[in-house]
């Protein structure tokens, strides 16, 4: 198996270089640039409309301004609203780490009675839909008072951050040879040590991807999120929905301007991650799985 | 002395026994995992799956079918405008998934290879990931609306008289579907195909096949499995459209989903009840339509793709 950080090790095609296409290709390009050309478009009609003074019909806004963000920003307290996320972000990667990397090993190392039950378990929140759990996940949160703050908007969104974590985790640690623990055991390293000096390194990159994905996928999380929050621990996916939901009173520039935000935020993220992960690498180890 | 060991010998031996199993303190390091899955996943969905079958008192489940533990159900099936959530949501959620793996087939096909800019195109084709639903939403709205550019455009180049209808109906929630899905199912069908040794396509072209019989024959074949994943995993997020379908849909009617309807129980009608049964319902049916595809999954070939390994 490849490590997740490799470069892919595929036989290269040796097509000689072609200038012209043949008609297959135009298709399949010409459709590329369609999808390209409606994105940009649904993209930069967000991004104009956030700038713009005024937009009834007409090609382009009255004039500019960049008036909205700071309105944005400070009608919907934007700055608490990034610490949220900030916060249950940073707390549902750690604590996902924690917690799914050992399972993970446990999973990679050892073959036991019912672990395929166990897989399923593991892989149950990633393939139901979130409202389909979320909706008794969130009556179960509130019967316990957690619902509503932000330690039952963390635990919502570790549900199903934890079974990612071991997902990905699994066929990495798979790929790292037992030998190199049992050659430190050899030279009399305990458990501790072994973990500590032996595996955390090795395991450094792969728990840096899977920290990322979580991390993005955290952000983006709507659902469970949604049905979560309160009032003052609402991530800012959820206060975007809002600000739409209550676009009557606003101005439907906010509403822009704050979507915006929230897709340079995700976009940096994204660039970051992509930087670490190779998306199609991580994807075929997950396939060998099963 | 000689009493120590006859009493730790079997305490020994079943230790060895059970780690000839598998069955040692490494299994300890899934103890957190296991309680914050069963804590945290289970015990929520066994506990909605009872509460499902507890009609709350005074909640119109109660009121037209009694407390019966099937009283919730039967309002579900017996009310069209619940009932018909679950054709809404499928109509919206099916052709949308099979699209967005449809349409990544070829373009990942052309794409398997090595050329210059793949990690621009693919980074840029990955993008739409960061949109989230909201700006999509708005974007959406803004573009395709009446007044929109898409709309100025088709006007002025004379294909249409007057602004198409595009948002606040089916068509805008699957559009949505599209630019949020598709990039995800693109992503997971290159790397599929890229797991695909390509040297049995060089192997069948020496022979004499021509692209489409190589495609239809080896490549299709090797890649079918990968799609079927792919496809389920586009159908969950198709599936649980929330956001865009109150969005850019039509709520109240034409793209009312299932997941409306379980939103609208639990948090307009606080009846938790009626909410725990449309959302087991929801998961039922989704995992009916995933059952099936898998099952078609079990019967193709599935042997090594040669690719890496």
């Amino acid at each position: 198996m490849t490590a997740v950080m490799e470069a892919p090790p595929t036989a290269e095609e040796k097509t000689p270089r072609r200038v012209a296409m043949r008609p297959g290709a135009w298709i399949v390009w010409g459709s590329v640039a369609f999808f390209l050309l409606i994105l940009l478009g649904v993209v930069s009609s967000v991004v104009v409309n956030s700038f713009g003074r005024k937009w009834f019909g007409g090609w382009l806004p009255k004039g500019w301004t960049t008036h909205w963000y700071g309105a944005t920003w400070k009608e919907f307290d934007l700055g608490g609203v990034l610490t949220v996320t900030l916060e249950v972000a940073l707390a549902v990667v750690v604590v996902s780490v924690l917690v799914g990397v050992p399972a993970a090993y446990a999973l990679a190392r050892r073959n036991f009675p019912g672990k395929r039950v166990l897989m399923v378990a593991f892989l149950l929140p990633i393939l139901i839909p979130p409202i389909t759990y979320g909706v008794p996940l969130a009556t179960v949160l509130y019967k316990f008072h957690l619902a509503g703050r932000l330690s039952g908007v963390i635990l919502a969104n570790l549900v199903p951050a934890v079974p990612f974590v071991i997902l990905v985790m699994t066929p990495f640690i798979e790929q790292i040879d037992p030998k190199i623990e049992a050659a430190a055991r050899m030279c009399g390293a305990r458990t501790r040590v072994i973990f500590t000096r032996i595996l955390g390194p090795l395991l450094l990159p792969g728990m840096l991807a899977a920290a990322i994905l979580v991390l993005v996928r955290t952000v983006g999380m709507f659902e469970l999120t949604f049905l979560t929050a309160g009032a003052d621990s609402q991530t800012l996916v959820v206060a975007l929905y809002y600000s739409v939901s209550a676009s009557g009173i606003r101005a439907q520039q906010e509403t822009d301007a704050m979507a915006v935000i929230y897709t340079l935020s995700m976009l940096v993220l994204l660039v970051a991650a992509l930087r670490f992960v190779n998306p199609t690498q991580l994807v075929t180890q997950i396939k060998e799985r099963d | 002395m000689a009493a120590a060991p006859a009493v730790a010998r079997p305490r020994i031996s079943l230790r060895h026994r059970l780690a000839e199993r598998g069955i040692d303190r490494t299994l300890l390091l899934l103890l957190p995992a296991v309680v914050f899955v069963v804590a945290l996943f289970i015990y929520p969905f066994v506990y909605g799956l009872q509460l499902s079958f507890q009609p709350q008192a005074g909640s119109d489940a109660a009121n037209k079918y009694g407390t019966g533990p099937f009283a919730t159900y039967r309002l579900f099936f017996a009310d069209p405008y619940l009932r018909n959530t679950i054709w809404t949501t499928l109509k919206i959620g099916l052709p949308a998934a099979l699209f967005n793996v449809l349409a990544s087939v070829p373009i990942a096909y052309r794409m398997r290879g090595r050329f210059r800019g793949k990690r621009a195109v693919t980074t840029i084709l990955v993008v739409p990931i960061t949109l989230g639903t909201v700006l999509t939403a708005e974007g959406l709205l803004a573009f395709m609306g009446p007044t929109g550019w898409l709309n100025r455009i088709l006007l002025d180049v004379g294909i249409v008289d007057h602004p198409v209808r595009l948002t606040h109906n089916y068509w805008g929630v699957v559009f949505s579907l599209t630019i949020t899905g598709f990039p995800f199912a693109f992503l997971l069908t290159l790397s599929y195909l890229t797991g695909i040794d390509p040297t049995l396509e060089r192997a069948a072209s020496t022979l004499g096949a021509g692209w489409w019989q190589r495609f239809r024959h080896i490549t299709l074949p090797l890649l079918a499995p990968g799609l079927a994943i792919t496809f389920c995993l586009s159908f969950v997020l198709a599936f649980s459209v929330f956001p865009s379908a109150i969005m850019v849909g039509e709520p109240a009617r034409q793209t009312r989903v299932i997941s409306i309807a379980a939103f609208h129980a639990a948090f307009e009608q606080y009846d938790y009840s009626m909410a725990s049964a449309i959302a087991m319902i929801m998961g039922a049916v989704e995992l009916v339509v995933i059952g099936l595809v898998l099952a078609w999954r079990a019967r193709l070939y599935k042997g090594a793709t040669g690719g890496k390994g």
